[in-house]
């Protein structure tokens, strides 16, 4: 396991007077991916949000060694964390290319931004024959891409993926985890996965995390929740 | 013919004071989601600013820099102390923080310049266009300023890395965050922005309304009537709104018996009822397609 | 309970004069508020424009006495009829706005109203700018009280009864179908709920109640005139209603409260800035109690007695605040539920 990027000890979350995380200790190494699985409401996307600084949090978030408990969402991402949300964050009424300016807002080197505009259209071709389309017009699959293309704006070390492949069709969804893979290898972003298809992102991940109501029930390498009878039978379905 | 064509022309005229002001409450909505029932009361002090600094020895120009760059910096102060703290409050609570907000204005400004009415100047002059009386050239100016204006927001909005921040805020806080946005000044800075522009508006205005506390109540109405005519989300089309109501209201007072003289706010309150039962985003409002 | 409803009865026995003829106008605020509360607090539909109703109400009350010498208590019926049609009448357009749109649709007709009441068409009945006098009613069957005393008790009956049937109508279908309106309109018309009939019909009842209230309004101060019906009195409502609670009917009683008194307390501490005085307490109240006075007691009773079962208006009192906040200022999906 190389040195941790991101790493939560006793990460507790609130909504309101409700606790939702009861004490998660999660690391994500450096040029690592790791996913986090759980049941419908268990609380992964809770805490993808505490890692954001977008819920109430108690307990301890490093990135890169630094404490981020207290910052601002606006500086979290400035650090260079992208979080992809659950339900995508699309601009609908702005221009699909107008979303991905909106992602490099945090940056300001207008150069390499166009650039990059042109790299995540190399990534998501679909994407740039849409680029002056109103973005709340695109279907489903294309605004999650979009979501995927707008986090990349940001140049980022680490990714937060909720769900990505959500209501991708099947062979869309082999494509992306393709281009997460190149993402993880070539461009060494570190990643931290939520997703219902446990079997690919086990795939793809070195670590692995298993929650139930907001507490872990199972830790480990990849590989080896992959071999785990229970894992296999709730969530691999095989 | 002729009469029809000069009362149009004259309705152009008091439509551009509208429009100045329906621009105003677009900004606002645009930054905040949120219609401004203060945004009168806060230019017509902004006014008073300018009509201050005038008494006091300062050229036009200065003044109107002045005023406008007061309010830009009240508007920001306004949003910080005032509304921010209760930002997640619901929408009522809010509606009555802008009434609370409208009573201290006017009656701050009353107990300050007094509730004479005052006249203020323009730098227009006010000759008479077309030999007919009914356009004056400072009439002809403030359709200039309004003009101006639209384009400089269009340029701003369209062509700008924070016009574009602003949009993104206002539309999704929340993905507008997890970009890096700060959403916060945006909020701000929309505040800001829509104070300067209803300063402009005001003293656009008070030239031919005259400076008075209550100057801006009804001319409120017709802002609002403008900017829904035009759909709250379009700054082009909130122009065209105020424009519109104004040439309306000018004709219905010309043809039909009694409206001129007593029923000048009824009209503005059936154009809003008609344009929204008809479509109810605005003439140039943007119908979202979202997909789900 | 019982001990408040003694003292209401008591109260003409202790005071006189001049603070009785305030109280009884405080209540008839409640019943105003109470009808604007039926309409955003329970249908979640906004209004700045209640003053014309409470107009409507005035002056049906004032020309059916001066020019058809109604008796006083027929004209209470007539009012709330004549506004509830023209409330329904103007909730059909007002269907298709949402949110912010409606309260701006509403703030014009405030605006609009006492420029109706003036004009020169409207004269005949309205007296103009003059306004119409009328007269107080005077206890029946030789009841020794005088008419201020009267007017109370009047005041209180009609209260209590419109009070009753609010709270009856929304124990009812009609009331579970209103309020499933505001909470999810889709959901409540794909469960066979006429969605544009019973907005509609809302906004008939709320007016209704307003008009009522009106009426009331005129005998007590035995005068009507456009410049009572600014659209500062349509504020003051909208105030009363949030400061009350929105969504909470008994919240009502202390909104009437507080838009009767607490303008006077203004101008007690400051003649020149009244108003601005009453900016500030407005700002204070909220800042306090966000979500109304019904809200504070929520709190509060939720912190003493978790366990006891909440009233049902504390409940509704919250629910139409998450609601109100969440109200889709865009207006990009409004009208489509109404198509149908
Ligand atoms: N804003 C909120 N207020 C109160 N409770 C919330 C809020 N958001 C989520 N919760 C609760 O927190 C728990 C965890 O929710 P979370 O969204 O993190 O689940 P999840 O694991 O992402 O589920 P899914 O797989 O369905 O996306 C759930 O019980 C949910 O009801
Ligand atoms: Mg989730």
């Amino acid at each position: 396991m190389p040195a941790a990027l991101l790493e939560t000890v006793g990460l507790c979350a609130f909504y309101g007077a409700t606790q939702v995380l009861f004490g998660l200790d999660l690391k994500v190494g450096e040029g690592g991916v790791t996913t986090l699985l759980g049941a419908n409401g268990a609380g992964k996307t809770t805490a993808l949000r505490a890692v954001s600084g977008m819920v109430q949090t108690t307990g301890d978030i490093r990135f890169c060694g630094q404490s981020l408990a207290g910052w601002a969402t606006e500086d979290i991402v400035r650090l260079g964390i992208a979080h992809v949300p659950q339900g995508r964050g699309t601009f609908v009424s702005q221009t699909v290319e107008e979303n991905l300016k909106i992602g490099a807002m945090s940056r300001r080197d207008r150069a390499a931004i166009s650039s990059d505009i042109e790299r995540v259209y190399g990534y998501f071709p679909r994407l740039k024959e849409r680029r002056k389309q109103q973005a709340g017009t695109l279907s489903g699959g294309e605004q999650q891409m979009l979501a995927l293309a707008r986090a990349l704006m940001l140049r980022p070390k680490l990714m937060l993926l909720d769900e990505p492949s959500f209501g991708l069709a099947p062979l869309v969804v082999r494509d992306l985890f393709e281009i997460l893979r190149t993402l993880n290898r070539a461009e060494n972003v570190s990643m931290l996965l939520v997703e219902q298809n446990a079997s690919l992102a086990l795939d793809l991940a070195d670590r692995a995390y298993l929650i139930e109501t907001g507490r872990l029930v199972m830790t480990g390498a990849a590989q080896d929740l992959r071999n785990d009878e229970n894992v296999r039978r709730a969530y691999l379905g095989y | 013919m002729d009469l029809f064509l000069h009362q149009a022309l004259a309705g152009l005229a008091t439509g551009s004071i509208y429009a100045c002001l329906a621009l105003a409450i677009v900004m606002i909505y645009a930054a905040i989601n949120h219609l401004n029932f203060a945004q009168g009361e806060m230019a017509m002090f902004s006014t008073f600013i300018a009509w201050q600094l005038m008494q006091w020895g300062a050229p036009y120009l200065l003044a109107f820099v002045g005023a406008a760059a007061f309010s830009f910096v009240a508007g920001i102060a306004v949003e910080r102390v005032l509304f921010r703290p209760i930002h997640k409050a619901p929408v009522l609570s809010h509606i009555v923080l802008f009434i609370a907000l409208f009573a201290i204005l006017n009656s701050l400004a009353g107990f300050i310049w007094d509730y004479n009415v005052k006249s203020f100047p323009t730098p227009f002059g006010s000759r008479s266009l077309f030999g007919n009386g009914l356009v004056s050239s400072h009439d002809a100016g403030m359709m200039g300023v309004a003009f101006t204006m639209l384009v400089l927001l269009y340029v701003f909005f369209r062509h700008t890395r924070i016009g574009l921040a602003m949009r993104a805020a206002a539309a999704n806080p929340e993905s507008a965050r997890l970009a890096g946005v700060r959403v916060g000044r945006m909020i701000s800075l929309g505040w800001g922005m829509a104070a300067a522009i209803g300063a402009v508006a005001g003293i656009m205005i008070a030239p031919v309304v005259f400076l008075d506390p209550n100057m801006m109540t009804s001319i409120l109405v017709y802002g609002f009537a403008g900017a829904v005519v035009g759909g709250l989300t379009s700054p082009g089309g909130a122009v065209f709104g105020g424009l519109a109501v104004g040439i309306i209201e000018n004709l219905a007072g010309t043809y039909i018996p009694y409206v001129g003289r007593e029923l000048r706010l009824t009209i503005a309150l059936f154009i809003i009822v008609a344009v929204l039962t008809a479509k109810p985003s605005g003439l140039f409002g943007r119908a979202i397609v979202t997909r789900v | 309970m019982i001990a408040g409803v003694a003292l209401a009865l008591l109260l003409p026995l202790a005071i006189k004069g001049f603070f009785l003829f305030q109280l009884t106008l405080a209540l008839i605020y409640a019943v105003a508020i109470l009808g604007l509360n039926l309409l955003t607090g329970f249908n979640g539909q906004f209004s700045l424009g209640h003053s014309a109703f409470y107009a409507i109400g005035a002056y049906t009350a004032a020309i059916l006495m001066d020019q058809a010498d109604v008796a006083y208590y027929w004209t209470l019926p007539a009012a709330g009829a004549a506004c509830f049609i023209v409330g329904f009448l103007f909730g059909l357009p007002a269907l298709r706005l949402e949110g912010l749109y409606l309260a701006l649709a509403t703030f014009a007709l405030a605006i609009a109203t006492p420029q109706l009441l003036k004009s020169t068409p409207l004269e005949p009945w309205t007296g103009g700018v003059q306004g119409i006098v009328i007269l107080k009613p005077e206890a029946p069957l030789g009841l020794p009280l005088n008419s201020d005393q009267w007017l109370y008790y009047f005041t209180m009956l009609t209260a209590a009864l419109m009070y009753a049937g609010a709270v009856n109508l929304m124990k009812s279908r009609t009331g579970r179908a209103i309020m499933a309106i505001r909470d999810n309109p889709i959901a409540a018309s794909a469960m066979g709920v006429n969605v544009a009939l019973y907005k509609s019909l809302t906004f008939g009842v709320s007016a209704l109640y307003t008009g009522v209230a009106g009426a009331l309004g005129a005998l007590t101060v035995q005068f009507v005139a456009p410049d009572s019906f600014t659209f500062n009195l349509a504020i003051a409502l909208f105030v009363g209603l949030v400061i009350g609670g929105v969504g909470s009917i008994p919240g009502t009683l202390l909104g009437g409260l507080f838009i009767l008194f607490v303008p006077n307390i203004a101008e007690e501490l400051s003649k020149g800035l009244a108003q601005a005085v009453y900016g500030f307490i407005l700002i204070a109240v909220i800042y306090l109690m966000p979500s109304g006075a019904a809200g504070l007691i929520r709190l509060i009773v939720g912190r003493t007695a978790r366990s006891r079962s909440q009233p049902v208006h504390f409940e509704t009192a919250s629910r139409s605040a998450r609601l109100t906040r969440e109200t889709p200022m865009s207006s990009s999906t409004s009208g489509d539920e109404n198509a149908k």
